[in-house]
């Protein structure tokens, strides 16, 4: 059954002297409309161009408020309530970008833990995979200063607490704070820097995304059975993925849109209705609930490592060390079969993964009393361990089930019934 | 294992519990549960309600509250006439200039001007309230953990002290303020006001409307935005159906 797009033929004379010049038509339509794609693709397969859309909204909505927004500590949130209350349509773009930034994240880990599920990290992806991980870094860099724009008092001690990691470092550690502030506290210097820093930064997102496609088109999806398809079990990307893709993309904007429309502060914070006060700390400093599950592994570390190591220095380690790990998946890693569908144990230490990750997120939202503290550095523990123990074991010990050599070859293990997906 | 059902399971889970971190508020009582006219997908805001609750913030508490995004022809929006409006606004003075002679000078409101605060600035409200500062009042609702049942509960929340519990000067007892000790009085009285439409002003009717006027100071435009809402979802209901029907006659020849 092996389906192609016919090759283009251009009708237009002005097209075809353009494209003789600029060959940017036969360029989109090799890669938005003939491009090979496995025909097995699950919804899973949904969150990356998903992540690409809301990308774009980010960028759309941000451009938008950017006309009516005053980066001055003295105006900064006065101009957030005249875009509420007196700009055309402002409330609309300052929800859809507030929650965007949600959806974003939730987009980008549904990715993410696709592709650990169905080892899309494994050769010949791995830089594919480490460009997503750029990604990720640079979205939460984008998302972190963007929370502090409207200048609420969780914008002001979010970034005080954050920057304040900065002083972990020894030696420099102080002066690298000054340094990030443009002076001794967080003030109207750090507001303009990271005014500048979050218009700046989605479009080096953008780059690094284009990156990542040229990463992605050279070798193609991966796919639900984890095995390299030939060209019988491929199909054009348009119409199929492209029909497919929008489908998913409405489903998304119902979700996005009750958000926005119906309960667009839930997932902010009441502090950030207050305006930024420096002498007044609010009783418990939490980030935005995306940044939770990294927040709880920075406060796991309560003690000093080795008597070298203090506390503080330790839970930044270990915070940019639970993104650092996933640059280092793909190779420990040492499985060689791809998908979880035919890894059994790997499949339940999956799962025990993701629970990890929403145990770290509660930890991150709650003071830590009581019994959360060990909870969460047994959570954080356990996150490092999967990566660091387990993975690189299970790959040697773990039995594979029997892979397919192709998604029609007759049924060699289970999972094949499943195979052809919608 | 049906890994897409699992993962559904978990992040609806995770969205549940996520969004809302305890904010562990110091031994102070959950606020009582109200429900309010302009709660729900299809929920607007009752004006007479609304009238009602300006009057009681307008003669009780904007001696101590200010609500700097207030502007007076914003009150359109709460039933009343342009000329209502601009008898409202005459009965405040605002300082405006230079003039010609680059001088400041006093003048009666005009509806295009906000709400003048009862302070010049934060150092004399504290001045005149034992050191305590009563917040600005615009965005309340929004600012404070439980929205309109917080500010509802606080307002009825004054009681006597429990046996054993000295209250400092110039503080009072309320049970839902977080550490129970707050700077503000009781000061909602029975009858405090005289409502214009007749309704018996008790001290909860009166906090029910109080309430009910913040909340639509901290959202002047939820009535807008859920309309829009009801046509966005209900055109995207729609898409979304289409998209799948055109979805599976592409794919029919695949499957
Ligand atoms: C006599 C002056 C005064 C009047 C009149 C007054 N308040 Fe207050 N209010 C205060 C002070 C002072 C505080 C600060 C209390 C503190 O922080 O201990 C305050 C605080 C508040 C708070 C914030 C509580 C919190 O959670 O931080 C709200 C809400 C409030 N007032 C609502 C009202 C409403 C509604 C009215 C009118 C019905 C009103 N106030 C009338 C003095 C006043
Ligand atoms: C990766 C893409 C982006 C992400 C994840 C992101 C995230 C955020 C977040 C979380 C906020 C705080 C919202 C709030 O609580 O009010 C914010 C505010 C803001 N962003 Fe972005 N943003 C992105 C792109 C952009 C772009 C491209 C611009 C263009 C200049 C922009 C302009 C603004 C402005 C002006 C504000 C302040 C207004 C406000 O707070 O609503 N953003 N952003």
């Amino acid at each position: 059954m092996a389906r192609e797009a016919p090759p283009l033929v251009l009708q237009s004379p002005t097209l075809r002297w353009i494209e003789h010049r600029l060959p940017i038509i036969g360029f989109g339509y090799q890669h938005l409309v003939a491009y090979q794609t496995p025909r097995n693709l699950n919804y899973w397969w949904n969150f990356g161009s998903l992540a690409g859309i809301c990308l774009m909204l980010q960028i759309v909505t941000g451009i938008v408020l950017a006309m009516h927004y005053t980066p001055h500590v003295a105006h900064a949130f006065d101009s957030v309530e005249h875009i509420m209350r007196d700009v055309n349509w402002g409330w609309f773009l300052r929800y859809a970008h507030a929650n965007g930034a949600s959806m974003f994240f939730i987009v980008v880990y549904i990715h993410i833990f696709r592709g650990l599920y169905y080892g899309s990290y494994k050769a010949p992806r791995e830089l594919l995979w480490m460009l997503g991980v750029v990604i990720l870094l640079l979205m939460m860099a984008t998302a972190f200063m963007g929370y502090v724009l409207p200048w609420g008092q969780m914008s002001f001690w979010g970034a005080t607490v954050i920057t304040n990691l900065f002083s972990a470092i020894p030696l420099f550690g102080e002066s690298i704070v000054t340094w990030l502030w443009g002076g001794f506290t967080v003030d109207n210097p750090t507001l303009n820097r990271f005014f500048s820093l979050h218009y700046l930064l989605p479009f080096v997102i953008v780059a690094v995304v284009f990156l990542h496609l040229v990463a992605l088109h050279t070798h193609g999806s991966n796919n639900p059975v984890g095995i390299d398809l030939g060209k019988k079990d491929k199909i054009p990307f348009h119409p199929y993925y492209t029909v497919k893709d929008m489908f998913g993309l409405a489903v998304f904007m119902i979700v996005f849109a009750a958000f926005v429309f119906f309960a667009p502060n839930v997932l902010g914070h009441p502090d950030n209705y207050i305006p930024a006060n420096p002498l007044v700390t609010p009783p418990h400093i939490v980030p935005e609930w995306y940044f939770l599950p990294f927040y709880a592994i920075l406060r796991a570390i309560t003690f000093d490592i080795l008597w070298i190591i203090p506390a503080k220095l330790g839970g930044v380690i270990a915070m940019f060390a639970s993104i650092g790990v996933l640059f280092l998946l793909p190779w420990l890693d040492t499985s060689r079969v791809r998908s979880a569908r035919y890894r059994p144990i790997y499949r339940i230490f999956f799962w025990l993964l993701v629970i990890d990750c929403f145990v770290l997120g509660y930890v991150g939202s709650q003071p830590p009393e009581g019994w959360l503290p060990t909870i969460g550095l047994v959570a954080t523990l356990w996150y490092f361990a999967h990566f660091l123990i387990v993975l690189p074991i299970l790959g040697k010990l773990e039995r594979p089930l029997p892979v397919p050599e192709s998604l029609s070859s007759p049924v060699l293990g289970r999972g094949m019934a499943a195979a052809p997906a919608e | 294992m049906p890994a897409s059902r699992l993962g559904l399971l978990v992040l609806g889970l995770a969205l549940a519990v996520v969004p809302f971190p305890a904010r562990a508020a110091v031994e102070a009582e959950p606020p009582v549960r109200e429900s309010w006219p302009h709660q729900g997908i299809f929920g607007t805001f009752d004006r007479a309600a609304l009238q009602r609750g300006f009057q009681v913030y307008k003669e009780v508490c904007s001696a101590c509250h200010g609500t700097k995004y207030l502007a007076f022809r914003n009150l359109t929006a709460l039933g009343y006439t342009e000329d209502e409006v601009k008898a409202i606004a005459a009965e405040y003075t605002v300082m405006d200039g230079p003039n010609d002679q680059g001088e400041m000078f006093e003048r009666p409101a005009r509806p295009s001007d906000r709400k003048p605060s009862p302070y010049p600035n934060e150092q004399a409200a504290r001045a005149a309230n034992n050191g305590a500062y009563p917040p600005d009042l615009s965005l309340i609702v929004k600012a404070r953990a439980g929205g309109e049942n917080y500010i509802y509960s606080l307002l009825i929340g004054y009681e006597e002290p429990p046996a054993g519990v000295t209250v400092p000067d110039g503080m009072h007892y309320n049970k839902y303020f977080p550490g129970h000790f707050i700077g503000m009085p009781p000061i909602l009285q029975p009858d405090g006001v005289t409502y214009a439409d007749g309704t018996k002003a008790t001290v909860a009717q009166q906090a029910r409307d109080v309430t009910q006027f913040l909340a639509w100071l901290a959202e002047p435009r939820l009535e807008d935005r859920k309309r829009t809402g009801i046509k966005a979802m209900l055109f995207l209901i729609v898409l979304t159906g289409l998209l799948y029907a055109y979805k599976r006659r592409v794919w029919a020849d695949v499957h």
